[in-house]
């Protein structure tokens, strides 16, 4: 059907449309999570914003599970290093995103003011550390991670929890935590109505603007501070996966090789830059019609996968670079799956996307209404 | 070498976390069906009881489900954080189903997940319960993908070592799904969750028919559970998993740990029903024997015999030695000496590199092992036979038990008589721990068993570890231990509280304490 190497290069574009994915449907519940606290100033109200993704969260979250299987199956060598390698940072991850489903569940089933404010800190917690610590973490993969691998390719990783904190991965992380927010915001502002939907718009402006700024930031300094890595020898696309067999040089500017040679890939950074400004001007509105508020979730829909692709195509044939040992750094021509497992895996892929969106759309569109206060109200018993 | 207080860490953090997740998956397993059942009695007449039944129970479902879905997360992230050396041998195969779980299983369990608890208003009676049952098909399938996954580290087929990649690659699928092991587990896992969900339904209807409380809702559960509990446990025994020990050396050895058979005994082979495996003497002591048992059971047959682990021990050190040929031709090919004389060598020998590669525990070079290690390895390549022994007889015996209750349960739900038997009701209640038990039990049989391997025959369990620092993965271990006891009380604490509210909890007004509001309100005003 397709040989090795348009086999490898479709697998790069799945796992981003993975992520991508995952961004837009769970971080959408995290961006909701995160606004919480600062929307919702009494029980009811945290119930409307809850209920927004009541029903929705735990399809969303299936996402991640699925971009993290994806990685094990279609790229087993970064999901066993990056996994082990960021070993605390994912174990942080983890145990946060057990207060989610609880707190989802658990949270009305209770009507006691500590249990459930309990509850929003947890959800809180849940939504906005995942965020932070992949947005870390791709900061990380652009500047390089210490690895290295043996002669039976076991990975050693040599950096600590706290070496994965610098300027620039921090910024990456508000940059992320940014993103989940603005997408956030913009479902509230569809989803519900009075108090609410105006502070989720007038937060949703605030980290519109800054997630605009922190990202053209970040792009200076991938520019001007952080080293790019390039492969000197020359890839046999088509070769079996050997990420130890090649040579790899750094310097400055490197990772905007691809955006200077195909000018036309600015597009996506540009779309990273100028959507959140796009969402910021359209939640600004006043008494925005049901366009607008659509216009302005696809927004901020499109600014997170400009943001996405952005670091993915700057670091493109590299998924993740090798500080310490640069020639064993990870391409996505020389880490991924065989042939056969990535070709049966896009056959599932074809297969069960369409029907996967064309359930959840169902589903999202059978649960569509604005989730009033009244609404809840009445439904005392049953609602989240 | 890898350090070995680094592997037992990450042994038991995935343990703990395997185990943990394991006792809230099969509870889903079994009240999704059970829910599909009230609910289609609902659809088809239209009486409410039957709608309150699937809510009620519901209710507990979700409460179980919640601390499933977050637990189950764990696993996901488990292989890459603890076991990256396994993820990089085996992803090509082992992960593709696990990939497939999440497209095909998870989203659809997922998504009508949200529809079964917040849907009821917003769908018409049929599509809801169409929603219903896809959540249960998606719940099921998610298990069929697992146990495929699972099916092939015990029987590790449809792959081959790939010299240059250093891993395990994908040659056959269909091979991999249709796996023996597979097949088998996957039927003994799902029935084994129906079996779970029965018994609770079961369990507590019988509370609230002692207590004399909403008698009517709580015999059509009863009625339910004990229907669907009978077919399940009948079928986790006669469809046992024992056939799946034929296929492959791992099974071999773990049926023969099960039934501490030391000595290869003539066919049809005596079942041992208790004894004291010695494994220093590779003896079993005090056997109580039941003639011809084992034969019948492990071959389905009567002149088939059952190797015993002496035998199969011993077969395994020529395949050691072999393994360390194979490893010999490895280093050379790995060091770029890809002759066509090292190839085929090493293509003849490669079946036994994973042998080869159990000399690491003792040895980095491997090609360089003493007598005395090669020794030690042999003996490292069956379990220690009492834990999965008595493990087995656990399962078992909580597995009999549990066939008596729900014969008399049905028996007796079918007579109409079952009111007028308390010491049933009661024997009921207190049987509500016996499938963890021996779902628990059972999951060590299968994976203990499999010791010392984590891919049979492939990779060693040793081997398979990330190299992360001991006190890294103790701190994990601990904060998982915590953490997973605070979730546990938090569940536990909601499960008792609507379990012992029952069908009140609903707000309908129908039920025994919305009957008597000046005795119970304060206990209503607190819950929804």
């Amino acid at each position: 059907m397709f040989d090795y190497e348009t086999l490898k290069f479709i697998w790069w574009g799945l796992i981003g449309f993975l992520f991508i994915g995952f961004a837009v449907t769970d971080g959408m519940d995290m961006g909701v999570g995160g606004l919480l606290p600062f929307v919702a100033k009494k029980d009811v109200e945290s119930r409307v914003v809850i209920n927004t993704v009541g029903a929705h969260w735990d399809g969303n979250q299936v996402w991640l599970i699925t971009a993290g299987a994806s990685l094990f199956a279609a790229w087993p060598l970064v999901y066993a290093t990056a996994f082990s390698g960021f070993y605390f940072a994912m174990m942080l991850t983890l145990f946060s995103l057990f207060l989610r489903p609880l707190a989802f569940d658990y949270r009305s089933k209770i009507e006691s003011e500590k249990w459930r404010t309990n509850w929003d800190k947890a959800l809180f917690v849940g939504s906005m550390v995942p965020p932070l610590v992949f947005g870390v973490a791709f900061g990380n993969l652009l500047q390089g991670v210490p690895f290295g691998f043996d002669s039976l390719m076991r990975v050693t990783y040599t950096g600590s929890f706290f070496a994965l904190f610098t300027p620039f991965t921090l910024l990456t992380g508000v940059i992320s935590v940014c993103m989940m927010l603005l997408h956030g915001s913009t479902w509230l502002v569809l989803r519900t109505d009075a108090d609410v939907a105006q502070r989720s718009a007038n937060i949703g402006r605030i980290v519109a603007v800054v997630l605009a700024i922190t990202f053209a930031l970040a792009g200076v300094m991938v520019w001007q501070s952080v080293d790019g890595y390039s492969v000197v020898t020359t890839i046999d696309t088509m070769g079996q996966a050997q990420p130890t067999t090649k040579e790899v040089s750094t310097g400055s500017g490197v990772w905007l090789t691809n955006f200077a040679e195909n000018p036309i890939l600015w597009l996506v950074p540009l779309t990273g830059v100028f959507m959140p400004l796009v969402a910021a001007f359209l939640l600004g509105i006043k008494n925005k019609n049901t366009s607008v508020k659509t216009t302005a979730l696809l927004a901020s829909s499109l600014t997170i996968a400009g943001v996405i692709l952005t670091a993915g195509i700057a670091m493109f044939p590299f998924v993740m670079p090798s500080s310490s040992q640069p020639n064993h750094s990870l391409l996505m021509w020389d880490t991924v799956s065989s042939e056969g497992t990535l070709g049966l895996m896009l056959m599932v892929v074809a297969v069960f996307t369409p029907i996967i969106l064309g359930y959840t759309f169902w589903c999202y569109r059978k649960m569509w209404r604005t989730v009033t206060i009244e609404e809840i109200e009445q439904n005392n018993h049953t609602a989240y | 070498m890898i350090s070995e207080t680094l592997v037992e860490l990450s042994r038991w953090q995935f343990a703990v976390t395997a185990l943990f997740h394991f006792l809230f998956v099969p509870l889903t397993l079994g009240l999704t069906w059970i829910l599909f059942i009230m609910e289609s009695v609902y659809v088809m007449t239209g009486r409410e009881i039957y709608r309150d039944m699937t809510k009620f129970w519901g209710k507990l479902f979700g409460i179980n489900f919640a601390i499933g879905v977050a637990t189950g997360l764990t696993m996901e992230f488990e292989f890459g954080t603890n076991w990256s050396y396994y993820s990089h041998y085996v992803g090509d195969v082992f992960g593709a189903p696990l990939a497939i779980e999440g497209l095909m299983a998870f989203f659809l369990e997922s998504t009508f997940v949200g529809m079964f608890f917040l849907g009821w208003d917003r769908l018409s009676k049929r599509q809801h319960l169409i929603g219903t049952f896809l959540m249960a098909l998606g719940t099921n399938l998610s298990a069929l993908w697992i146990l495929i996954a699972n099916g092939w580290m015990q029987n590790p087929i449809g792959s081959e070592f790939n010299y240059m990649t250093m891993r395990m690659e994908l040659v056959s699928f269909s091979e991999i799904i249709f796996n023996p092991v597979a097949q088998v587990k996957f039927i003994h896992t799902v029935a084994g969750g129906y079996v779970a969900g029965s018994m609770f339904v079961l369990s507590i209807s019988s509370y609230y028919l002692l207590k004399g409380r909403d008698v009517a809702f709580a015999k059509r559960s009863f009625s339910v559970a004990a229907g669907f509990g009978l077919a399940a446990i009948l079928s986790v025994i006669l469809l046992g998993d024992e056939s799946g020990y034929e296929v492959g050396e791992v099974q071999r050895v773990k049926l023969a740990a099960i039934e501490a058979e030391y000595h290869t005994e003539p066919a049809p082979a005596a079942f041992t029903l208790v004894g004291l495996p010695d494994d220093e003497a590779m003896e079993t002591r005090y056997a109580v024997k039941i003639p011809y048992a084992l034969g019948i059971i492990a071959t389905r047959s009567l002149d088939e015999e059952v190797i015993g682990l002496r035998d199969l021990q011993k077969a395994h050190e020529p395949r050691i030695r072999n393994g360390m040929i194979a490893y010999e031709y490895l280093t050379k090919l790995r060091n770029g000496e890809e002759t066509p004389e090292n190839i085929a060598r090493f293509n003849e020998t490669k079946h036994d590199l994973g042998y080869g590669l159990l000399l690491k525990r003792y040895t980095n070079n491997v090609v360089d092992a003493t007598e005395e290690q090669i020794q030690q390895a042999v003996k490292d390549s069956i379990p220690p036979v009492a834990p999965v022994f008595w493990a087995f007889r656990v399962m078992v015996g909580c597995g009999v038990v549990m066939l008596i209750l729900f014969v008399l349960a049905f028996y007796f739900n079918a007579r109409r008589e079952i009111e007028s038997k308390p010491w049933l009701l009661k024997s009921l209640f207190f049987a509500l721990p016996l499938p963890w038990i021996a779902i628990e039990t059972g999951w060590f049989v299968a994976e203990f068993g499999r010791q010392p391997w984590a891919i049979s025959e492939v990779l060693p369990t040793f081997l398979s570890t990330s190299d992360l620092a001991v006190g890294d993965v103790l701190f994990s271990l601990i904060a998982f231990i915590v953490v997973y006891t605070i979730l546990f009380i938090i569940e536990m604490y909601l499960m008792v509280k609507f379990a012992r509210l029952g069908p009140s909890s609903l707000h309908t007004g129908r039920y025994h304490f919305e009957k008597t509001p000046e005795l119970t309100s304060g206990l209503r005003s607190q819950n929804s």
